[in-house]
């Protein structure tokens, strides 16, 4: 049997299909199948692509019922699989790494009209997202105690720290942290009230995530520490958001999560 | 060091000192804490992964009771599940039911 060779009608009509249109029509099952898509006899190939962006969607919508578990329990099965279709619909992955899609997910949810009772969910999402970052992070080992105590008590107000490559702070104006740990370790919901705001703190010392709930202004002391402020001035970032800050247990909090990594040295 | 701070540097030194006197470590650890891996109790193809999707570890086992395969439990109870075969489950890995 002849094979076709490179000239052939089939050969160059699949070269008209551009990957975006490829792509474009993948997400959209109301697209027509790209002209080009042809079988191996040159023949439209239309249920072809039809089960292959059907097995598109379908991975995408698991990837983001395994990202988000708890969220996927809050909801239950057929309303997360029809929310995250929506989402599929609208957001090609950025990364081949499945486990990177989904990252604005919890901003989809807060405009996503049929969830909007639950108004923990993107909160919740966003620690999940947190969650699965911090654990996919690089190691780093935490900062040894120690080298706080060596600074001279004069100069501790002045010290920057070097974030954790697996530190993520989560605030909330519900009970997110309290909703995500208790679904995640499978507890009961029932004594959760949702409307006490809580802030998290998603740290990794060695192999395992650590969920923490903050004390108030703890947040804002750490983000600030996060983005390279100093002691000082991250406390004081943490009492002008709340007046009960204690900073001694927010020191304390950051040590034992292993939210940094070292003191940073000055320019 | 100009900036005027409503926080003295002796404030923080002094919070310092008490923080890494261990007295003030009261932030709780929640959801890791309420479960704990436990391995060779898992039926075949039960097993946890906690990577997420794209990897290949979750329900990857082949043998009942895969003895380096880990799900997770409630805290307390792995070490004291009753399994068949006299089996007991183990925070750390094991040797035994490996696929051969």
């Amino acid at each position: 049997m002849p094979r076709p060779d490179s000239n052939s009608e089939a050969a160059k009509t699949v070269r008209t299909v551009t990957l975006g249109r490829f792509s474009d029509a993948l997400l959209d099952p109301e697209q027509p199948t790209p002209a080009g898509i042809v079988g191996p006899d040159g023949k439209k190939a239309d249920k072809r692509f039809d089960v292959y962006r059907n097995n598109v969607t379908v991975s995408l919508v698991g990837a983001l019922a395994e990202i988000y578990p708890a969220v996927h329990r809050l909801v239950g099965d057929d309303f997360f699989r029809a929310m995250a279709r929506t989402y599929v619909r609208s957001e090609q992955p950025k990364s081949p790494l499945l486990f990177r899609y989904g990252d604005d997910f919890a901003d989809f949810l807060e405009g996503f009209e049929p969830a909007k009772k639950l108004v923990y969910l993107p909160d919740v999402a966003r620690l999940e997202r947190a969650w699965l970052d911090a654990f996919h992070a690089a190691d780093a080992p935490p900062l040894d105690p120690a080298a706080l105590a060596a600074i001279a008590p004069d100069e501790l107000a002045e010290q920057r720290f070097k974030a954790h490559p697996a530190t993520r702070v989560v605030c909330s104006r519900f009970a997110a942290v309290s909703i995500f740990s208790a679904n995640r370790s499978g507890a009961d919901l029932s004594g959760i009230d949702p409307a006490i705001a809580e802030d998290g703190l998603v740290t990794r010392r060695d192999f395992d995530v650590e969920v923490r709930t903050l004390p108030e202004g703890a947040a804002a002391f750490l983000q600030a520490l996060v983005d390279g402020n100093t002691l000082g001035e991250a406390a004081e970032a943490a009492v002008a958001v709340a007046q009960k800050f204690d900073l001694a247990a927010a020191i304390g909090a950051m040590l034992e999560a292993g939210a940094f990594t070292a003191i940073a040295t000055k320019d | 060091m100009s900036k005027k701070t409503l926080i003295g540097a002796s404030a923080v030194a002094g919070a310092v000192a008490m923080a890494l006197s261990g007295a003030t470590l009261v932030a709780s650890t929640t959801g890791a804490s309420a479960k704990e891996k436990c391995y060779g109790v898992s039926l075949a193809g039960k097993n946890d992964c906690a990577a997420g999707p794209g990897t290949t570890c979750a329900g990857t086992s082949t043998v009942d009771y895969q003895g380096n395969a880990w799900t997770l439990v409630e805290n307390g109870t792995c070490t004291t599940m009753e399994l068949p075969g006299g089996r007991v489950g183990s925070l750390e890995p094991l040797d035994r039911d490996l696929p051969a």
